[in-house]
């Protein structure tokens, strides 16, 4: 139990460090929201001052810092300047769109590598091998914005996929099932780009670790022992191979919300990446703080969530961590 | 990765790679900003061996084109006269090292030769490819410079010195590690000024690139610091009266240098993929300077997505490079052994250029 409480107790320092950064970078930027409504001459010094004092931009910078802590504490995350409201809903639909895109993505791709991982390392050195790993080897120098942008122009020149947003024009007006449809249909390009651009690194790892705990001694003890190659493989070696695996999982969970950022301002899928650009080039101050808080949120949980399986899947580290 | 273990190839190729940019004027037929408004949007020209009559040419030749009737990007072939293509021709004049020169690989005297297309002003995309790629290139190698300059800094700083010292700077950096790497890339540029001149918009660039990343090296660097300041040469350095300075720079320095130059090797292309990211939104290098990121920026307006393919050449460019850094990383670590350290997974998630 301790040992969880220290990783809850280093998350939470981890989410205000990361908070406080942002805060001060945010701070250090040159202008603000209101900057450009100076050069509108239907508005009075006056309201601009008067707007800023409303938002608190006049207040001293700790003193901002703190009055935003407490919003945080009572659960809201301040006010859009640009859309002219609430930033927790603003944010909250957004992440729910990347939220569909990533975790479709995220078991895509591990459905695809664990099987592939597997096979690979039980074959190592051999033909089944060579291939899953030059192909491995191919999609890793691949680099992201080159992978989304490639499905693009294969998208629009063969006119199989639409080509951005969420939904049709006229969404509203269709069946459930076209609707679904038209759903899978929008989501299969960024889907497939971070599928993708996940995969190598999945199946390496698997690959790795698998073949890695094949080579063990109590692997050798138990062929010696006669038991069936399929139940060494998936009985033993993937048990032992599980523990590097389980943290890569709670990683990739952890990025779910912050690693699509470039593929969703690549295929304009209204998620939260091009919120948060939009934002930070406009300088919408809350909204900027709460997307990476959000994002810590998840990087943050999925850490802890991959500190809590390995807690119930290892022995090891139960042993190590309960008091003497 | 098990391409190839052989480093001396890898280097190779890389030096090629890297002479081919860096000699961008020689190997390109044009000056890249220079216009043709009478050919926007020109697809890649068919370089020809065979006339119409089936007759063989020796020297390669392509056939001038011209708007069709009616179209402002639909071209047609002029099979009348076809211009041949020349090697080391004389023509725009450029700077290699320094040194002016006019001698180009290959060029036409008559007509404009577009291997690679041209853009919405008819410039050659060719040429503005491989000069781009000087652009990208230097980001990328002097933004790894920054990082590595931090960071062997930090970690030697931290390792050394260890205590409450060390405990503060690894816990910055475990906050740089955990930000995701584009979010620190963004909210690192938004704080900078936005409307710069191209040169100031280019140093920008290389200086965001090169504080966002140094918290990785920093922490396989205080790694090797803190095991080789134990070791009986230290020791007996700083029995002889060495001061800290000596002995940081003498002796324990050396030491880090297989973990910087692994790691040079799989940050070099990060950033200069960095430097796409960024000026393919619109944060980076600005026109008329070319570089791969605003290159592909075209490729946001729709209709260039849909008609004009040849827009995305300029991403694939960025390929060879990833491929031969990624390689000699990974011959770099089976030569030096930089398993024996202990960081093997830390190594291994950077050179998978893992999405944050």
């Amino acid at each position: 139990m301790r040992y969880l409480l220290r990783r809850a107790l280093h998350a939470a320092f981890l989410l205000f460090g990361v908070s406080l950064l942002t805060f001060l970078f945010s701070a250090l930027t040159p202008g603000s929201y209101f900057d450009e409504m100076r050069l509108n001459p239907q508005i009075a010094p006056a309201t601009i001052l008067a707007l800023r004092a409303q938002y608190q931009l006049d207040r001293p910078l700790p003193v901002r810092y703190l009055h935003w802590l407490t919003a945080v504490a009572h659960g809201e995350l301040g006010f859009s300047f640009a859309y002219n409201s609430p930033v927790a809903p603003l944010l909250w639909t957004r992440a729910r769109n990347t939220l569909l895109l990533t975790v479709t993505a995220m078991l895509l791709a591990w459905l695809v590598a664990l099987p592939l991982g597997i096979w690979s390392a039980a074959k190592f050195g051999r033909a089944a091998d060579r291939i899953v790993s030059s192909a491995t080897a191919a999609l890793l120098v691949v680099p992201d914005l080159v992978l989304a942008l490639g499905l693009l122009i294969l998208a629009v020149r063969t006119g199989w996929f639409p080509t951005g947003g969420l939904v049709s024009v006229g969404f509203d007006a269709l069946s459930p099932l076209q609707k679904f449809r038209d759903l899978v249909l929008h989501m299969t390009l960024p889907v497939a780009a971070l599928a993708l651009a996940a995969l190598p690194t999945l199946i390496r790892h698997i690959r790795a670790s698998v073949a890695e705990a094949l080579e063990a001694p109590f692997i050798r003890a138990a062929v010696s022992h006669g038991i069936p190659h399929r139940k060494l493989l998936f009985g033993y070696a993937l048990r032992a191979a599980a523990n590097p695996l389980i943290a890569l999982f709670g990683f990739s969970v952890g990025t779910l919300l912050s690693g699509s950022l470039l593929v969703e301002v690549v295929m304009s899928w209204p998620g939260l990446g091009p919120l948060l650009l939009e934002a930070i080039l406009a300088r919408d101050l809350y909204v900027v703080l709460g997307g990476v808080l959000f994002s810590m949120i998840f990087l943050v949980a999925g850490n802890l969530f991959a500190d809590v399986l390995l807690f119930w899947a290892d022995p090891r580290i139960r042993i190590e961590a309960s008091p003497k | 990765m098990r391409i190839s273990r052989n480093f001396t190839n890898w280097l190779v190729f890389l030096v090629v790679l890297h002479v081919i940019i860096a000699a961008a004027g020689f190997f390109a037929p044009y000056d890249p900003v220079e216009q043709d408004r009478d050919h926007p949007y020109l697809p890649p020209m068919h370089i020809h061996m065979m006339d119409a009559q089936a007759h063989f040419h020796f020297r390669p030749f392509f056939y001038p084109v011209r708007l069709r009737e009616g179209s402002f990007d639909q071209y047609e072939e002029d099979t009348a006269h076809a211009v041949p293509l020349h090697f080391f021709t004389h023509a725009a004049p450029y700077r290699l090292l320094g040194i002016p020169s006019r001698l180009h690989l290959f060029g036409a005297a008559d007509a404009r030769v577009y291997l690679l297309g041209s853009d919405a002003y008819g410039r050659d995309q060719l040429s503005r490819i491989l000069y781009g790629g000087q652009i990208s290139l230097l980001a990328g190698l002097l933004g790894a410079a920054v990082t590595l300059f931090l960071g062997a800094l930090i970690g030697m700083a931290a390792g050394y010195y260890g205590g409450w010292r060390d405990d503060i700077l690894m816990r910055i950096a475990e906050l740089f590690l955990a930000l995701p790497w584009l979010y620190l890339l963004f909210a690192l540029r938004a704080f900078l000024p936005l409307a710069v001149s191209p040169i100031q918009a280019f140093l920008l660039v290389v200086i965001v690139i090169g504080m966002v990343g140094w918290a990785r090296p920093a922490r396989l660097v205080r790694g090797v610091v803190l095991s080789v300041k134990e070791r009986d040469f230290v020791r007996a350095a700083r029995g002889f009266g060495a001061s800290d300075f000596y002995l940081l720079r003498r002796h324990i320095f050396p030491e880090t240098a297989s973990v910087l130059l692994t790691q040079a090797a799989i940050l070099v292309p990060q950033f200069v993929l960095a430097e796409m990211t960024l000026s393919f939104l619109g944060l980076g290098v600005p026109e008329p300077m070319s570089s791969w990121g605003n290159l592909l920026a075209t490729l946001q307006q729709y209709n260039v997505l849909v008609s004009y393919w040849w827009m995305y050449l300029p991403a694939l460019a960025i390929v060879p490079f990833f491929l031969g850094y990624l390689s000699l990383a990974s011959a770099l670590r089976h030569r030096i052994g930089a398993y024996k350290i202990g960081e093997t997974l830390e190594t291994e998630d950077n050179s998978s250029w893992s999405r944050t």
